[in-house]
């Protein structure tokens, strides 16, 4: 395996309270003849919300799969640094469509990632039964998947996701395939999730509105190859999007997302986000 | 239409048709339309049914042919379904098994009662085999493709949440999700046990199909037709039963 994952924070020490680290990832399906990623390298802080922004069809999905360890990448290393904790995992993955499995009820969904941690059954119902909480779904907990409409059945894929108290949280274009009103009201929810549970989450989108209304950090992801081609600190919150800052801001993201060269390159381009 | 009213339309215009068809039969006979001799009538039924189960030879029949049937039906699904399953899952295997699936499987099961005969003789064991065969591909055909069908993503959500080797997918996804399918095969190869089972007999396993050769051979036909109201019965029940027991594992499918 090529990706390393180290059991203790101070492993990296000197770096800061690093999540996951990327180093030089490439990944090639025909022996490195072509490659769909190329040099990307990365690292996330622990707490940061950080949006992978690029056209559709660049590769977000598949880093998103590189650094869950569901696709090994061809080159490079990815590191994952868990906490301590006990029964939790490094990482969760919350999909686009939800994926739920529908011979389980709401609740034996969302207990997936808890069974094979150690815990009883009744440790993982009352971990499952808070995640539901913090969902809004507690009362849905005995429905069948089908019951549910689309918007609570990605709910059900947060709760599956959180309740293994991942060190990242992946998230891979999830409200993607839900009306207007009810993605709004599910990125209202992440973002109050997030400041509560201070989690690092890793979110692919392809919507740069939704890019600027979730994440402190922006990575642009495109080309042939797809490499990372822009790195944006988004600015702390109660946050405008209207204001000439942010508006210049955007509007370099969509140029480069576009593959148009970047006007603001000299200026502070490749300046890594400290966030 | 209320949801009462058509609750009960249904069984009710089944019974009427059943009621119909044997008035007519009934009618047919007793006003000559058919020469009597080809077809008992139905009234004729009820006594030679009594004095079969008065010799105890219509119990007899039952118990026999229901040990053909359950032996015969239990190793024949099982055993396609495991093989359907495998085969869904390992691709090596499936490789390897194509091509004997090619050659095996469009003889029918009862092409091999030469052989049944030859290796087990004329007793439960020729008739188990036979059924056995017949089912095998009913099972294996479902277990392959429901495992076929199943949303290749499952897997990545299996594997995500910790659930990646071979035991814990065939766990938490494969017999979950292809559970639908290979129930499906299950109730198709308990009607087609049943018609095994009778053709298995004709050739001499004692039991309903042989019964009914017996009876055919002394021209008893009220006879003949009480074994295939029999056989109709057994089959409503098994599959009644089924029914219940899918309801249950399957809630979810709602």
């Amino acid at each position: 395996m090529n990706a390393v994952v180290t059991d203790k924070a101070e492993t990296v020490a000197g770096m800061g309270d690093v999540v996951v680290r990327l180093d030089n990832i490439g990944l090639s399906h025909d022996h490195g003849r072509s490659f769909i990623l190329r040099h990307v390298d990365l690292e996330i802080r622990r707490g940061a919300f950080v949006a992978v922004l690029g056209p559709s069809g660049v590769g977000k999905s598949t880093l998103l799969r590189v650094i869950m360890g569901l696709i090994r990448p061809s080159e490079g290393t990815v590191s994952l640094h868990p906490s301590p904790t006990a029964a939790h995992r490094p990482a969760a993955m919350v999909f686009q469509d939800a994926k739920l499995m529908p011979w389980r009820s709401v609740r034996r969904n969302v207990e997936l990632g808890l069974e094979g941690l150690g815990l009883t059954r009744p440790q993982r119902r009352e971990r499952a039964m808070a995640a539901l909480e913090l969902v809004g779904l507690a009362d849905m907990a005995d429905r069948w998947p089908r019951q549910l409409s689309g918007g609570q059945r990605q709910r059900v894929g947060v709760a599956r996701a959180l309740t293994v108290e991942p060190d990242l949280l992946l998230m891979d274009e999830p409200f993607g395939a839900l009306d207007a009103i009810t993605r709004g009201a599910l990125q209202d929810e992440l973002l109050r999730i997030h400041a509560r549970r201070h989690g690092t989450v890793l979110f692919v989108t392809h919507d740069l509105d939704e890019a600027l209304i979730l994440a402190d950090r922006i990575i642009i992801l495109e080309g042939h190859p797809a490499g990372l081609r822009g790195d944006f600190a988004v600015g702390a919150r109660p946050r405008d999007n209207t204001a000439p800052g942010m508006r210049a801001m955007a509007e370099r993201m969509r140029r480069l997302i576009a593959g148009e060269p970047d006007p603001g390159a000299d200026a502070a381009y490749w300046q890594a986000s400290e966030i | 239409m209320t949801p009462v009213r058509s609750f009960w339309m249904r069984p009710l215009l089944g019974a009427l048709g059943l009621i119909a068809l044997f008035g007519t039969w009934e009618a047919s006979i007793r006003l000559g339309w058919v020469p009597s001799g080809l077809l008992p009538a139905p009234s004729s039924l009820g006594p030679a049914w009594l004095e079969e189960v008065r010799s105890g030879a219509w119990i007899q029949a039952i118990r026999d042919s229901l040990t053909h049937y359950v032996m015969g039906l239990a190793i024949g699904s099982v055993l396609g379904m495991l093989t359907g399953l495998l085969c869904g899952t390992v691709p090596l295997l499936d490789g390897l098994l194509s091509g004997v699936v090619r050659v095996l499987r469009p003889i029918p099961g009862l092409a091999w009662v030469p052989f049944a005969i030859l290796w087990f003789g004329l007793d439960t064991a020729g008739a188990t085999f036979v059924i056995a065969v017949s089912v095998f591909w009913i099972n294996f055909y479902a277990a392959y493709g429901a495992v076929q069908a199943i949303d290749p993503d499952l897997y990545e959500v299996a594997a995500s949440f910790g659930h990646g080797g071979f035991w814990a997918r065939l766990r938490t996804v494969v017999i979950p999700a292809s559970a639908p399918g290979v129930l499906a095969g299950l109730r198709t190869g308990l009607g087609q046990a049943w018609m095994s089972v009778v053709a298995a007999e004709l050739f001499g396993v004692p039991g309903i199909g042989a019964r009914m050769m017996q009876a055919s051979s002394l021209l008893a036909t009220d006879l003949v037709v009480v074994y295939m109201l029999t056989m109709a019965l057994l089959y409503a029940l098994t599959d009644t039963v089924f029914m219940l027991v899918r309801g249950r594992l399957l809630g979810w499918q709602g």
